[in-house]
């Protein structure tokens, strides 16, 4: 469950963030991931409410951005969209795409009282 | 816990005969919310239904200390919650120690190896092959990590070369701090090579950087052609990849290159050998891709 780890550190940047706008709590925090990228959303839900209790960010709601993948198809010479990151070309059918968006993972932004 | 406002658990007071109880949420709260949605707030909880108690009194304008904003805010003087931009990535404190350690190991000149792979893929064994196999050639010291046990860190040692145990507890990969703390301790002899042993666990370690120059996947023919089409992202992160355990094809239904197609379809880039940790077979091959390896990087750090 290294989904464990990423949540402490969603926790760790926005109430580091947090203590660096003088805020009292954090109610919010935004975070972006990549459709590609290893890590479930479901699991992160799991685990914020319990890692950020005893922090400034007790409480805070952790809203999920699923961005979706997409790589560039030397074969088609064009950036196709990509649901896995071993899937074929949709419009080729080759194996040779490489990701070029979907592996994100970041905090983009909170809501601070 | 109530997910739109926050309050902890032990705060929330909720009626089941009268939705807005003590709680504020169906009158002050001005960021709009629709308590349609699946709210879901235990009702079977043991709570005094006191709605006269102190510590979660949203609108009571006697209670100066709570800010009096639109929002409702709950912090003292604040009277608005607001948005503050980010935009750092989540591994970013990990990646900035693999930073630190990779610096530290180029200083020195370390060429540095992290092994991924399911449990019992034979990693232990292969390292301590590798590790005979290049006696009087390059300098090696390891760093293993596994939940618990120092028994890996002590099948290293009885090759000679020295070697450091992590413990990750409940942790199921390393990370980039803990390696930071055990290179210092290990302290390698400048221009040898370190292998690191991650924790046996072909999911989590594939994200986390611990500074080293490849990522080795290790994966044994006793565990099935499409472990990298099940398991893409550390097949992905590797650049080489290790069939282990070849001595025992004969005994079973293994197809190598069905396999090998399967990795090279995740990962396009990925370098593959066939090894056996108990023949030797493909050792001499693993021997002279990391000598390679650890020179052209020398001479990639040298030109700067």
């Amino acid at each position: 469950m290294h989904e464990m780890s990423l949540t402490e550190s969603i926790v760790d940047i926005a109430v580091e963030a947090a203590r660096k706008e003088g805020a009292l709590r954090v109610t919010r925090v935004v975070v972006d991931v990549g459709a590609l990228s290893h890590v479930e959303p479901e699991a992160l839900e799991f685990c914020f409410a319990a890692v950020a209790r005893g922090t400034l960010a007790e409480g805070a709601r952790l809203e999920i951005t699923r961005l979706p993948g997409a790589g560039w198809c030397p074969d088609c010479g064009k950036t196709v969209a990509l649901s896995e990151r071993f899937a074929a070309c949709p419009e080729c059918g080759g194996f040779r795409v490489q990701m070029t968006a979907g592996d994100e993972l970041k905090v983009r932004e909170m809501e601070i009282a | 816990m109530c997910s739109v406002c926050g309050c902890g658990e032990a705060q929330v007071v909720i009626d089941k005969g009268k939705p807005a109880g003590g709680h504020a949420h169906a009158t002050d709260h001005a960021h709009s919310h629709d308590h349609d949605h699946g709210h879901d707030h235990d009702h079977d909880h043991n709570h005094d239904h006191n709605h006269d108690h102190d510590h979660h009194r949203h609108h009571d304008e006697s209670v100066i200390d709570y800010g009096q904003g639109a929002a409702g805010a709950h912090a003292p003087g604040v009277s608005q919650e607001r948005m503050v931009a980010i935009e750092r990535d989540i591994l970013s404190k990990n990646d900035a120690y693999a930073r630190e350690n990779r610096r530290a190991l180029a200083a020195k000149g370390v060429f540095a190896l992290n092994f991924v792979s399911s449990p019992g893929s034979g990693k232990t064994a292969l390292l301590a092959r590798t590790i005979e196999a290049l006696k009087g050639r390059l300098a090696v010291s390891v760093i293993e990590g596994d939940q618990q046990t120092s028994n890996d860190a002590e099948r290293i040692r009885a090759t000679g070369a020295p070697a450091i145990q992590i413990n990750t507890g409940k942790g199921c990969h390393l990370d980039a701090h803990m390696v930071g703390h055990a290179i210092e301790t290990l302290d390698p002899e400048p221009n040898s090579t370190l292998f690191i042993e991650n924790v046996g666990n072909l999911v989590c370690p594939a994200g986390f950087d611990l500074g080293e120059a490849h990522k080795v996947v290790v994966l044994s023919v006793t565990e099935g052609e499409d472990k990298p089409l099940k398991y893409p992202d550390m097949f992905v992160a590797a650049d080489l990849l290790l069939l282990n355990k070849s001595d025992l094809l004969p005994h079973l239904d293994f197809d190598v290159g069905l396999c090998l197609a399967n990795a090279l379809r995740i990962n396009p880039r990925l370098q593959t050998l066939v090894v056996s940790a108990k023949t030797g077979e493909g050792l001499a091959a693993f021997v002279a891709w990391i000598e390679a390896s650890a020179a052209r990087r020398a001479a990639a750090l040298a030109k700067g």
